[in-house]
């Protein structure tokens, strides 16, 4: 067992999957040489060499289309977006040739787009994003965004294993900040499954990424209130685990969804439609949202800070929904 | 320059285009009839663009059609049936009613990407595609075409740099048929030639007449023999004519009558029944005899797909995913063993074949000063920034000669023109000087 960062357990997971099948190649920007912009793949490239480690222009539908035909003669390629937000470049690959592709025809196209994503790092408007959402409207992609060092490894091997497209993002707050204890050896954690980070009676808050620390903390402070909240990680967000969400639901009757993403057409609009339809009558209370602001990220600290949701903003919402 | 076709080949570049002009007749006729689901496309005019370039492929290579390209589906080894039945959304076409067109594909035998209606993406799709076949060593070439309007997306460009920069064994077909819907190619590029759009990324581009069917066979076999020996991509432009509008819908009122008149005496099945018989590579019963076999085939083919059922309505919710339905599996044809550690392992630092600069290290640069601008570029060499005066560390470190042609040196951070100990290493270096001559090696 040792210690490492969520960045080396992704880089780890890197590396035991190229090591295992010569059908895992990297493609990005900056992600030879140098290593990647979070030095993610530092090393990668002294290890498989260029054939399986490819530098490429700055050209995201370029690299993205690439990676899509590679995957069509068996290869696996695992392509990194230097930031999540520069997704948006190759939008047109990503959901009309990857999301469509087996549906339409019949050819499956397993690979990865994985990158750092997510806010509180004062990164500004078009390095801050959670784009996710765009992605879990579009059916033939899956969605994963893990929280924890274990889960991003076990995650991204899934992932590359995954006959599908699979978008990983990788919260940058917690790249270097959380650390964690990761078994010897090759383990793996499935797609769609959600998972219960802290039972309890009250009522459940449902979040993910780096939304998911903080709901921890919530839940803490919440417990010497008297409050016994229940935290749900989604993990996944397509496909999103129903099953999870519901018994839990059941259990404590009362709903608090909490995400870095901004508030309209965010994920907690889905999982109250999904409680609404199959939990409705165990409902005490109105499902609740803690989201960012309806608004780009913004730069400034203290700007940031209001967009951002936080551990206060949590308790006191979570408060507000046990009175009932 | 590549071999002659045999007599049998030439006259079956003749069976190609003309099964796909009849093909498209009888789509016609059959859409007033209310029996295609969707729009229907033609390429009348443009036989001998997707005939003469699919024909250059070996059935181990890629391709990607458009929607103008269904004589290369034909020559790619599918049916009149599988055209047939995707128009009509048949359960027994390829996508199983769940695409239409054009827009199916085959990775196992046929080889065949299917396109989306967004213009330029098949471009680094089948870069992508052609990086992977060098990668297993299967020796192949990929070909996709574009048209004229396709080529102002930033797909194309993106795709066509990257084709480029991985010197990829890609073949891009742009197809300059006048017209991007209603609007004329003069109003889309200002450019003659098309194939200018090629030269821009340093790549093997050439124009062709696009109604010659051997013109356009011969090039493209040209362009997939150097592609198999590494010196691609290449573009090819081929100039034809849309004889139709955009689509059935469209009249096509906006093009000039005699454009139409001009292009149709350069109609591209009529000038090769034109040279066959001049050639005597056949005479007027061989003609017959292969029109009748045409009529045949496509009767038994149209009526299977007018006698195909539609799909169920639940495979609506159906195949989005991969769930095992499909087996992924590579196919090596190198030892694996060469792209693993210890074998694949290198030290991590670029090899540069120049630093940059104007003249001497940027390619084409000598060409200029030859051309009698000696003045000039020596005053605009001293307003350069200086050059850095040797390679990295990390390039000195660097043990094999493994060639990245395309890398760009980083300029260390804080150096520049504005420090001087940069500046005095540059001037002072022989490569930076271009006088001395072992600056070149």
């Amino acid at each position: 067992m040792a210690t490492i960062t969520m960045l080396e357990a992704i880089r780890q997971a890197l590396f035991e999957e190229m090591d295992r099948d010569p059908t895992v190649v990297a493609l990005g920007e900056d992600i030879g040489v140098y290593g990647g912009a979070f030095k993610v793949t530092e090393g990668l490239l002294a290890k498989f060499g260029r054939e399986r480690v490819i530098d490429a222009p700055i050209s995201e539908t370029a690299i993205v289309g690439a990676a899509c035909g590679m995957s069509y003669l068996g290869l696996r390629p695992v392509v990194e977006m230097q930031f999540i937000d520069f997704i948006a470049c190759c939008f047109n690959q990503v959901t009309n040739f990857l999301a469509k592709s087996h549906y339409r025809w019949g050819a499956p196209v397993p690979m990865v787009l994985r990158g750092p994503s997510g806010g509180g790092v004062h990164g500004g408007p078009f390095h801050s994003a959670n784009p996710e959402m765009y992605f879990v409207h579009t059916p033939g992609l899956k969605v994963v965004y893990p929280s924890t060092a274990y889960d991003a490894k076990g995650l991204l091997k899934s992932a590359i294993r995954d006959n599908n497209p699979v978008l990983f993002f990788e919260h940058k707050f917690l790249y270097r900040r959380i650390k964690e204890e990761i078994p010897a050896g090759d383990y793996s954690v499935p797609l769609g499954k959600a998972a219960v980070r802290r039972e309890g009676d009250d009522l459940t808050i449902i979040s993910y990424a780096a939304m998911a620390h903080t709901s921890l903390e919530a839940a803490e402070q919440l417990s010497k209130e008297g409050i016994d909240a229940e935290v749900i990680d989604l993990r996944t967000l397509l496909p999103l685990d129903r099953d999870t969400i519901l018994a839990s639901v059941k259990k404590t009757n009362k709903l608090l969804i909490v995400h870095e993403d901004t508030r309209t057409g965010g994920i907690a609009g889905e999982i109250a439609a999904i409680v609404c339809e199959g939990a409705f009558e165990d409902l005490d209370g109105p499902i609740v949202r803690v989201t960012a602001l309806d608004t780009p990220v913004p730069y400034a600290p203290p700007l940031e800070d209001r967009f951002l949701p936080n551990t206060e903003k949590v308790v006191a919402a979570a408060r507000e929904l046990a009175k009932y | 320059m590549s071999r002659p076709l045999t007599r049998e080949q030439q006259i079956e570049l003749y069976y190609f285009m003309q099964l796909n002009r009849q093909l498209e007749e009888r789509m016609v006729r059959l859409f007033r009839q209310n029996k295609i689901v969707g729009g229907l496309y033609s390429s009348l005019g443009q036989e001998a663009v997707s005939v003469g370039s699919a024909y250059a492929l070996e059935p181990r290579d890629w391709l990607a059609p458009m929607i103008r390209n269904i004589g290369a589906l034909l020559v790619k080894g599918f049916k009149p049936r599988d055209i047939f039945t995707q128009h009509m959304a048949k359960f027994t076409s390829p996508t199983l009613g769940k695409d239409g067109t054009s827009h199916f594909g085959d990775l196992k035998v046929r080889h065949t990407v299917s396109p989306i209606s967004m213009l330029g993406d098949l471009i680094p799709v089948m870069t992508g595609v052609a990086m992977a076949g060098r990668y297993l060593g299967q020796n192949i070439v990929t070909l996709t075409w574009i048209g004229d309007g396709g080529s102002s997306t930033g797909a194309f460009h993106e795709g066509l740099n990257f084709a480029a920069v991985q010197r990829a064994p890609f073949v891009l077909i742009l197809e300059n048929n006048q017209w991007a819907y209603s609007t004329p190619v003069s109003r889309q590029v200002p450019l003659k030639n098309l194939a200018d759009r090629g030269r821009a990324y340093g790549i093997t581009s050439k124009t062709v007449d696009g109604n010659d069917v051997l013109a356009v066979y011969n090039a493209t076999k040209d362009a997939v023999d150097d592609c198999r020996a590494g010196k691609g991509p290449v573009l090819i432009e081929v100039k034809t004519m849309r004889m139709k509008g955009h689509a059935q819908h469209d009249p096509a009122e906006y093009v000039p009558k005699e454009m139409f008149e001009h292009w149709k005496a350069r109609d591209p099945v009529t000038l090769y029944e034109k040279y066959l018989t001049e050639n005597k590579v056949w005479d007027a019963k061989k003609k017959s005899e292969i029109d009748a076999r045409i009529e045949r085939e496509l009767d038994v083919e149209q009526k299977f797909a007018e006698e195909s059922p539609s799909p169920p309505p639940e495979l609506a919710e159906r195949g989005v995913y991969c769930d095992g339905c499909h087996s992924i599996e590579a196919d090596w044809k190198r030892p694996k063993e060469e792209v693993m550690p210890p074998k694949s392992s290198i030290a991590a630092a670029w090899t540069l074949e120049h630093f940059g600069g104007l003249e001497g290290e940027i390619p084409g640069a000598k060409e200029v000063a030859a051309a009698g601008n000696e003045g000039k570029r020596a005053a605009s060499l001293e307003k350069q920034p200086p050059k850095p005066a040797a390679k990295t560390a990390a390039a000195k470190a660097e043990p094999k000669t493994d060639v990245d042609e395309a890398a760009v040196l980083r300029v260390p951070f804080g150096r520049g023109p504005k420090d001087k100990a940069f500046v005095r290493e540059a001037r002072d270096n022989p490569r930076n000087n271009p006088r001395d001559k072992r600056r070149r090696r």
